[in-house]
């Protein structure tokens, strides 16, 4: 593997990092003064990184080698250890960077609107900016340590905008959490990158994927399944997926872009750009599909017992990437449909999301499901666009998720044996389920009888700077499954590998009828249960709906085991570093300054116990010396 | 630039700060003003001639470079010897940056005391003086001579102008580094029995001794550095020390005079005693990993903002320590630079921290909550230093941390792994202090406290924005550090006869 000098144009890719985060700059460091216009600024660096991002992409296509490098500065010279600031612009990292700077435009755009009365817009498009800058830097980083720096800075806005809000306890909580979970996937990823270089001596992308043969199957396996607990807690899958869903306390735009379009698919990024080294280990490819299959799994069916919008959007994004990683799982061609799939994801889900938001901004902010309905004939604008969100997610002909997710599906029923079974029935089962909550929140919320609370009389439609980012949205959701199906896989063979048609136990057909059928059979279902409404208040339910409503008691989990021990074991060692360390060196020193006193002492005749343990140390040093002489310690 | 070279920077730097202490202290009382700005005036100059000799010194030339020498008692083998390593020059540059910050950020710290104010701004540059001369001596006997006296100036700070138990806060920190420093007394001796009579750095690195007399030494040593520095079990003098001290006075105690340990053990530990290090080695590292789980888990526990700072420090010395005694280049060199980063980023925090205790008049967690709302500039200050303290990439503090990690991962990994999980806890207590400190509901007291409702001023942002600006340079181009670092840590390493791990994969592919 080899990688060409960026040269001509795409020797300044350098900007695309640089302007979001020169804008960021500009805009903490002026303050209140760039009140005014700070938005627009934030909106138009984002923009400029896209209209960067297209040139330097049609560039790439003109090449033969599109594998393009740029070393910036060297960072890192200690020993044999060498890291550069240097950036890699691939096909991989090509589809990323449009991803994040299109979507990325749309939703700074329709932050104008959303964020227009709150008084920190200004401070919000700053973080938005360095949300921006840090998740470009993440993508295109040619080296690991590069895109750990890009990790942790999306890490940083993520938190920073997850807690915008947080003179209310529970953001700045949400927003603590979703730092702290993401730490305990960066140790993993941290000590992936020590076994690179104490076996490889190096952490440049190229390197490493040329000696991955070099590696014993253990080192491979254990680098793989630390990369994998980095990527599970920045993607929110199991066992690190409980941040996610608390992580929708921050404004809307914010989910819509970093917790649903593209950070959260940075683990998805992570597992296939490191593709040779899961495509070496077998058993490695196998737990990262159990990771995708359980995680998308579980975030079903949570997601049909939660009540409130963002939540189940939460749960559904937390779902959709268990399929993407199901994806990168299965390896071979199905890393380029988990990419496709990330795509068309970043757009339907994206526009869902601001969707929601435009919903809230007519309702006084109300996110819960129970109290909406019949608000398609208030937001026809928001309701017809939401409506290609829900098509697509679903995955029925021809809307996005039908050419994005069902190859999934039948790629996962082309494992060997009873475990296509296993990960392919999974894929389907979830299909059906995806389908059943999204028409309950479609339904519950555009249709049926009104179940507004009182002060609301007549919801409004979002203002055009938020409506027209939706339309694009949604014209991408219709389209763009479509329209990426053989391209995009085509135009990522350098990076991932050829395409191969997959064979499985059912076929191509069959389970296309089958994955049709399931999603018809759980939508109609939602469609009739909820098409009159539903009770406003949480009823009770069996043990399934309330171990779903539990979040199938993950939460309740981490806190019996971690949460509470944590702080037993922090009470206690406040105690004992008091009473037992103190106490016993205070004791020690007593006894080596003269015996008698003790420490205490000090308080009051302070001067007198400080010169008896001079004098004390004193006899100390002569006797030592003494022994020294007399050979006694030696 | 030959002639630059020749100037005696080191006997200058040293004797600068000590002649400026003299001049300020006899300045009068009743015009406290004047008294600061000579201070600081002077540590201003103390830092354009250290950045001179930056500039002078030669990155990849010698070993110890500016030598001086001038004869003090030849009977005994004692005498007035200056050098620099790479290592000790970038402590003396940390030295040098912080004082002038921390004599700004001290300016109306005396006013409210019944005490000499010209006193005050005094003893901060005796304590310069005396902490240059630690880091700059080349001879063991002037070493222990600064080594103590360094620790008047600080305990007057302490025990005069200190604040809640400073008394017993000074002394404890006095007899804490008093016994230590005993032990490395008797060591010194010893060595000078052993040596043939002689204190010279250089002529002490030669001598053959038995085993048993090299783990003594070492061990003498050892105490007075682990007690300094601190490490885990004699670090409890450290919270108490750094709670009642004035904030610009704990800066430079966690912040400089703590790395006197650190730095003991580098340059007389492993090159005095390379095979009792060795041996030491495993203990040392326990000691460290204890402290870095230990002091994190303390410090999510506290409720006091300058004891919640003093034992993250005591995590970080942690690491420090492993860096130390992994014995590869990359920790090594981390473990330097995390000495410097530490002093900046630690240095930030704990005058952050005072600005808000100042306002508030409490330095307890639980007096304040909510402050970004009536302060959000110096909440995000506060915030950024935390940052840097729980060492987020673009920070300085990561590059030291992650050289360390990555440095001893090869030779030791459950080491590496084990001291990765802090890593988890700093960002516990960072983001936990953030959180009850500037988040979540107002504090209904803040609210009507008048000193609450003053965001930064000037004067603080002056103070705060060197520091800010360096952290971020080196977070992205640490390289011109690090390279000043390297051939001084190498040569360490060579002296105690340790050579890093070649890659093992690509060995055994060369072997087939």
């Amino acid at each position: 593997m080899q990688y060409a000098p960026a040269t001509g144009l795409l020797s300044t890719m350098w900007l695309l990092v640089a302007i979001p985060l020169a804008s960021a700059a500009v805009l903490l460091l002026l303050g209140r003064r760039a009140d005014r216009w700070g938005h627009w600024l934030g909106v138009a660096s984002v923009a400029a990184s896209f209209v960067l991002g297209l040139t330097y992409f049609f560039q790439l296509r003109g090449l033969t080698n599109r594998s393009v490098e740029l070393s910036m500065w060297q960072f890192i010279e200690v020993g044999s250890l060498k890291v550069d600031f240097g950036l890699l612009f691939d096909p991989l990292s090509g589809v990323f960077v449009l991803l994040i700077t299109g979507v990325g435009s749309l939703i700074h755009l329709y932050a104008v609107g959303y964020m227009e009365h709150d008084p920190g817009r200004r401070r919000f498009f700053a973080y938005f900016n360095l949300f921006v800058a840090a998740m470009l830097l993440l993508v295109l980083g040619n080296n690991y340590v590069m895109l750990f720096f890009g990790w942790e800075g999306v890490g940083l806005a993520s938190y920073l905008l997850i807690s915008f809000w947080n003179h209310l306890p529970s953001a700045a909580t949400a927003g603590k959490k979703a730092f702290l979970m993401n730490r305990v996937g960066d140790a993993g990823l941290l000590i992936a990158i020590f076994i690179m270089f104490a076996t490889l001596g190096t952490t440049q992308f190229d390197e490493v994927f040329t000696h991955v043969g070099a590696l014993t199957g253990g080192i491979v396996l254990m680098m793989g399944l630390l990369l994998l607990l980095g990527a599970a807690g920045k993607s929110g899958q199991f066992p690190l997926q409980a941040w996610l869903p608390d992580a929708m306390e921050g404004p809307t735009p914010v989910s819509a872009l970093i917790h649903a379009a593209t950070m959260v698919t940075a683990g998805v990024y992570l597992i296939a750009r490191s593709n040779p080294i899961y495509s070496a280990n077998p058993t490695l490819q196998t737990v990262v599909v159990s990771v995708g299959a359980l995680t998308l799994l579980m975030g079903c069916i949570i997601g049909c017992a939660k009540d409130d919008i963002k939540r189940v959007l939460a749960w559904s994004t937390v779902s959709q990437i268990g399929y993407m990683f199901l994806g990168v799982g299965l390896g071979g061609g199905a890393y380029a449909l988990a990419i496709v799939h990330l795509l068309a994801h970043g757009f339907f889900k994206a526009n869902m999301f601001l969707g929601a938001g435009s919903v809230m901004h007519g309702m006084h902010d109300q996110t819960d499901i129970r109290r909406f309905g019949g608000l398609s004939k208030y937001m026809k604008i928001t309701w017809l666009t939401f409506a290609t969100g829900w098509l697509a997610i679903l995955g029925l002909f021809p809307f996005s998720g039908f050419f994005s997710k069902e190859p999934i599906i039948v790629a996962a029923f082309a494992r060997h044996g009873w475990t296509a079974w296993l990960y392919g029935g999974a894929a389907l089962l979830g299909a059906g389920l995806t389908a059943f909550y999204m028409t309950r929140l479609f339904v519950l919320t555009f249709h049926g009888p009104k179940r507004w609370t009182d002060e609301i009389e007549h919801p409004h439609e979002s203002p055009p700077v938020m409506t027209i980012p939706l339309i694009l949205l949604a014209i991408g959701s219709v389209a763009a499954g479509g329209l990426m199906a053989t391209s995009v896989p085509e135009w990522l063979t350098p990076v991932l590998g050829p395409q191969e048609e997959a064979h499985g136990v059912l076929s191509h057909t069959v389970l296309t009828v089958l994955a049709t059928a399931v999603t018809v059979i759980g939508a109609g279902l939602a469609w009739a249960l909820f098409r009159k409404g539903t009770a406003p208040q949480e009823l009770p339910a069996g043990p399934v709906v309330t171990a779903a409503r539990k979040n199938l008691y993950t939460d309740a989990f981490n806190e019996a085991v971690f949460e509470k021990p944590g702080i037993y074991l922090t009470r206690a060692l406040v105690f004992l570093d008091g009473k037992v360390v103190d106490g016993g060196v205070n004791l020690l020193a007593a006894a080596v300054g003269g015996g008698s006193g003790r420490l205490r002492r000090l308080q009051t005749g302070f001067v007198r116990s400080y010169a008896m343990s001079v004098l004390a140390g004193a006899l100390l040093v002569v006797a030592a010396f003494l022994a020294l002489q007399m050979g006694w310690l030696a | 630039m030959a002639g630059v070279t020749e100037f005696p920077f080191l006997s200058v730097l040293t004797l600068a700060p000590l002649v400026g202490a003299l001049v300020v202290a006899f300045l009068p009382r009743t015009n406290p003003e004047l008294a600061k700005r000579v201070a600081f005036g002077w540590s201003l100059a103390v830092l354009a001639l250290s950045v001179a000799m930056w500039v002078a010194f030669q990155t990849g030339g010698e070993r110890f470079q500016f030598r001086e020498s001038y004869p003090w008692i030849p009977s005994w083998g004692v005498s007035f010897t200056f050098a620099a390593d790479g290592i000790a020059l970038v402590m003396l540059m940390l030295i040098a940056v912080l004082v002038p910050v921390v004599i700004l950020a001290s300016w109306k710290d005396a006013d409210a005391l019944k005490r000499s104010v010209p006193v005050y701004f005094a003893l901060l540059l005796a304590l310069e003086g005396t902490m240059i001369g630690v880091f700059a001596a080349a001879d063991i006997f002037l070493f222990y001579v600064f080594f103590e006296v360094m620790l008047v100036p600080m305990y007057f700070l302490i025990g005069s102008y200190g604040g809640h138990q400073r008394q017993y806060a000074a002394v404890k920190f006095f007899l804490y580094s008093l016994v230590g420093g005993l032990f490395m007394l008797a060591a010194v001796i010893g060595l000078w029995v052993v040596g043939g009579q002689t204190f010279d750095w250089q002529a002490l690195t030669q001598i053959d001794m038995s085993t048993g007399t090299e783990r003594w030494l070492f061990l003498g040593f050892f105490i007075a550095f682990a007690i300094k520095a601190p490490f885990f079990p004699f670090h409890t003098w450290l919270p108490d020390s750094g709670a009642a001290a004035p904030a610009g006075s704990a800066a430079l105690l966690v912040g400089v005079m703590d790395k006197v340990g650190t730095f003991g053990i580098l340059r007389y530990c492993l090159p005095l005693f390379p095979e009792a290090s060795k041996w030491f080695a495993p203990y040392a590292l326990a000691l460290a990993l204890i402290g870095i789980i230990y002091a994190a888990l303390l410090a999510v526990g506290q409720n006091d903002l300058k004891r919640l700072v003093s034992y993250t420090s005591i995590a970080h010395f942690g690491f420090i320590g492993v860096g130390i005694f992994a014995f590869t280049t990359q920790a090594g060199t981390g473990a330097v630079l995390y000495m410097l980063n530490h002093g900046l980023a630690t240095g930030l925090l704990f005058l952050v921290v005072g600005m808000l205790v100042a306002r508030r008049g409490s330095a307890l967690v639980s007096d304040f909550g909510g402050v970004g709302k009536l302060m959000p500039i110096l909440a995000g200050v506060f915030f950024f230093a935390g940052l840097a303290s729980l060492a987020l990439p673009g920070t300085a503090p990561f590059v030291s941390e992650f050289l360390v990690l990555l440095g001893t991962y090869p030779v030791n990994k459950p080491v590496a792994v084990i001291a990765t999980l802090g890593v988890i806890l700093a960002a516990a207590y960072v983001l936990w202090m953030v959180q009850r400190t500037t988040q979540g509901t107002l504090n209904p007291a803040l609210a009507e406290h008048e000193g609450m409702r003053r965001d930064i001023t000037l004067r603080e942002k002056v103070v705060v924005a060197p520091l800010i600006a360096l952290i971020l340079l080196l977070g992205f181009y640490p390289k011109p550090v690090t390279d000043v670092i390297n051939p001084a840590v190498q040569a360490t390493m060579q002296d105690v006869g340790k050579t890093d791990p070649a890659p093992t994969a690509v060995t055994t592919e060369a072997a087939k």
